[in-house]
């Protein structure tokens, strides 16, 4: 039977992992992360799964280990956070270059300096060209959902991709929250077993992995078709979310939309702000104002069509990102490659991007009416406006 | 009337953060007397870890930088090859500068790099929650340790103090601890040493501080005093494991 519990974000996690029970988890510790590994240490140390458990002296080799294991055939999962994520940054590229299906929840928190130990998305989005697969999560609930389900979509054979879960530092990895659990059979079923292709416990077929690749070699054809494998991913990620809605009555696409029909002003948001955004949407919607809004859910691959097709007939478009690019008055990521989607649309919608949130500056609901002035204010000008508000900066 | 014991000038008013019974703010103390007694406040520059000693620059009235996890020791290598003539130091715990920061403290002891090193060893991960760490004790309890650390998937605990001490570079190595006042009185006399050899451009210089975890060693501050004693100290030997001129 499927069970209906209270627990915070990081046990959430901890509790897919023991149904997935992954052959190898190394893991560093680091806040905010730090909670899953000693969850599943707990488990690992009762017996619950039949996990090796590697305790790394950094995220380096932590992620190097994975890389092994994972080449060896095995299936392997790790975990970390800001700091933990940029130092496994060179392991990153490794691991989806040797297409290797790690899957990998980061709890966002924002990289120093200054040290900072609260949520943004600066660390994931550091890495948002590392070949990895992204999935954001609203709440433990969809970090839940989605850590299962990022199994299945790394190990499709026409991906073969490392998946990054994402949650809200604290917000979601340290608040309790209700939740519904698969029960341990339907979860155990849904995941399967791992059939590792060219691994290296295949005596018989003796393979090497990541060798090196000349000048003459074929560097540039694993590349294409490791950019292949991510296009790929977009179905992967929507039939594996089919499968999941059949044992869970759970639905989930590429992104969620929130009373966003006959809106002319949307908010684009990704992780735990949409919680806190649908709630001043309801409240915006009550005085009059035609608003909505569209939670991302998939930023790697970044969908693109779907996400133009969907936003086609919005007038006004606020992009909510809780990190910055720094590329100079371009704005955060979400923003630079929304806009992007749009450049070849006629109908393009007039865009802000506001950027809040950064160290984990709190979201509040006075903040989002903020942004949602600026926009009215910007829909009946017809100057040029100043694309990028910091929202709630101190001056 | 005489005053007979006053606030280090080196040290700030600053209220402590560390769990009770813990002897971080002890070491704090004795650094800063260090750095009193050989008059060089105005010259001294603190290189702060991460980990539960991140907030050093709020206790010491010197100049401090943070560095990134396990880095103190490059980065303070960097601020001396520009400072030559000021004093710099690292202040680091076990998870710091014996596990993700191997690299960096095994390298700057190999150059021989004339910097100082406060190793704060209290054989666990003290900040994010009690893991079990490089220095964990064969069969110590911790979060990630869940039925004692097991020698033969986690190794045995890496004595850092001997290990350097094989390199050319290291000048001066200790390892002292801070469980009663005639050890505490013995650490100060080994960091002053330490801080004397960086002084005096002599070359590397480390003191290992055994140090005490009551919250996440789960002892009261009594008997984490005395585990140290009974269990550390035999298999991290108080000794001078290194000192190369006869400082």
């Amino acid at each position: 039977m499927p069970r209906t519990v209270a627990l915070i974000g990081t046990d959430a996690i901890a509790e897919a992992m023991r149904q997935i029970n992954p052959d190898v988890v190394p893991a560093y510790p680091i806040t905010p992360q730090t909670a899953i590994v000693e969850t599943f240490a707990q488990m690992v140390g009762d017996g619950l799964v039949d996990t090796e458990m590697i305790n790394a002296e950094s995220e380096h080799s932590a992620l190097s280990a994975a890389i092994g294991a994972a080449a060896a055939g095995a299936r392997v999962m790790t975990a970390t956070s800001a700091q933990g994520l940029a130092l496994m940054w060179e392991m990153l590229y490794i691991a989806s270059g040797m297409r290797l299906p790690i899957v990998m929840p980061n709890v966002n928190r924002a990289l120093s300096a200054p040290i900072n130990i609260h949520c943004d998305h600066s660390d994931s989005m550091g890495a948002r060209d590392s070949g990895w697969i992204q999935l954001f999560s609203e709440n433990a609930q969809e970090a839940y959902d989605n850590v299962l389900q990022a199994v299945l979509i790394a190990e499709d054979p026409n991906v073969l991709l490392p998946v990054m879960v994402l949650l809200d530092g604290f917000i979601i990895s340290h608040a309790v929250e209700r939740l519904d659990l698969l029960d341990d059979r339907t979860a155990k079923q849904f995941i399967g077993t791992l059939m590792p292709r060219d691994s290296l416990l295949d005596a018989e077929n003796p393979p090497s992995w990541g060798v090196f690749d000349g000048l003459g070699g074929y560097y540039f054809e694993f590349k294409r078709a490791q950019a292949q494998a991510m296009i790929n991913a977009a179905a992967a990620v929507r039939k594996v979310a089919g499968q999941y809605a059949e044992i869970s009555g759970r639905h989930y696409d590429f992104f969620e939309t929130y009373r966003l029909d006959d809106a002319e002003l949307v908010i684009v948001a990704a992780g735990s702000a949409a919680g806190t955004i649908r709630s001043m949407i309801d409240d915006l919607r009550a005085e009059g104002l035609r608003i909505g809004m569209l939670k991302l859910r998939m930023f790697r691959p970044f969908p693109e069509r779907d996400l133009v097709k969907a936003l086609s007939h919005v007038k006004n478009v606020a992009v909510f990102d809780r990190s910055d690019t720094f590329a100079g008055e371009m704005g955060g990521p979400l923003f630079v490659e929304l806009r992007a989607a749009f450049y070849e649309e006629e109908k393009r919608p007039q865009m802000l991007n506001f950027i809040y949130g950064l160290g984990g500056r709190d979201l509040s609901r006075n903040l989002i009416r903020q942004a949602v002035d600026s926009c009215k204010l910007a829909a009946g000008s017809n100057e040029r406006q100043k694309r990028i508000i910091y929202l709630g900066i101190r001056d | 009337m005489n005053a007979v014991f006053a606030r280090p000038r080196a040290m700030t008013e600053q209220k402590t953060h560390y769990c009770p019974g813990c002897t971080h703010g002890i070491i704090h103390r004795m650094v800063a007397e260090v750095i009193d007694e050989l008059g060089i406040r105005e010259d001294t520059v603190g290189v702060a870890p991460v980990g539960c000693a991140v907030f050093l620059y709020n206790y010491l009235d010197i100049d401090m930088q943070e560095s990134a996890h396990g880095r103190a020791p490059a980065v303070a290598t960097g601020i001396k090859r520009v400072l030559p003539d000021r004093i710099v130091f690292t202040y680091q715990g076990d998870g710091d500068l014996a596990s993700i920061g191997t690299a960096e403290i095994i390298h700057a002891a190999a150059r021989g790099e004339n910097i100082t090193t406060v190793f704060v060893n209290n054989a666990i991960y003290g900040m994010t929650g009690g893991q079990m760490a490089p220095t964990t004790l064969p069969g110590q309890f911790t979060s990630t340790s869940k039925a004692g650390r097991n020698t033969q998937s986690a190794g045995f605990p890496i004595r850092v103090s001997e290990m350097l001490a094989t390199l050319e570079g290291a000048t001066y190595i200790s390892r002292v601890s801070v469980h009663n006042p005639a050890h505490v009185i013995r650490a100060k006399k080994a960091l002053l040493k330490a801080f004397t050899v960086q002084k005096q451009g002599l070359g590397f210089s480390m003191v290992e501080v055994l140090s005490t975890c009551p919250t996440n060693w789960g002892l009261k501050p009594t008997e984490a005093l005395a585990w140290l004693e009974e269990k550390m100290i035999p298999y991290y030997p108080l000794d001078e494991v290194k000192n190369r001129l006869e400082v």
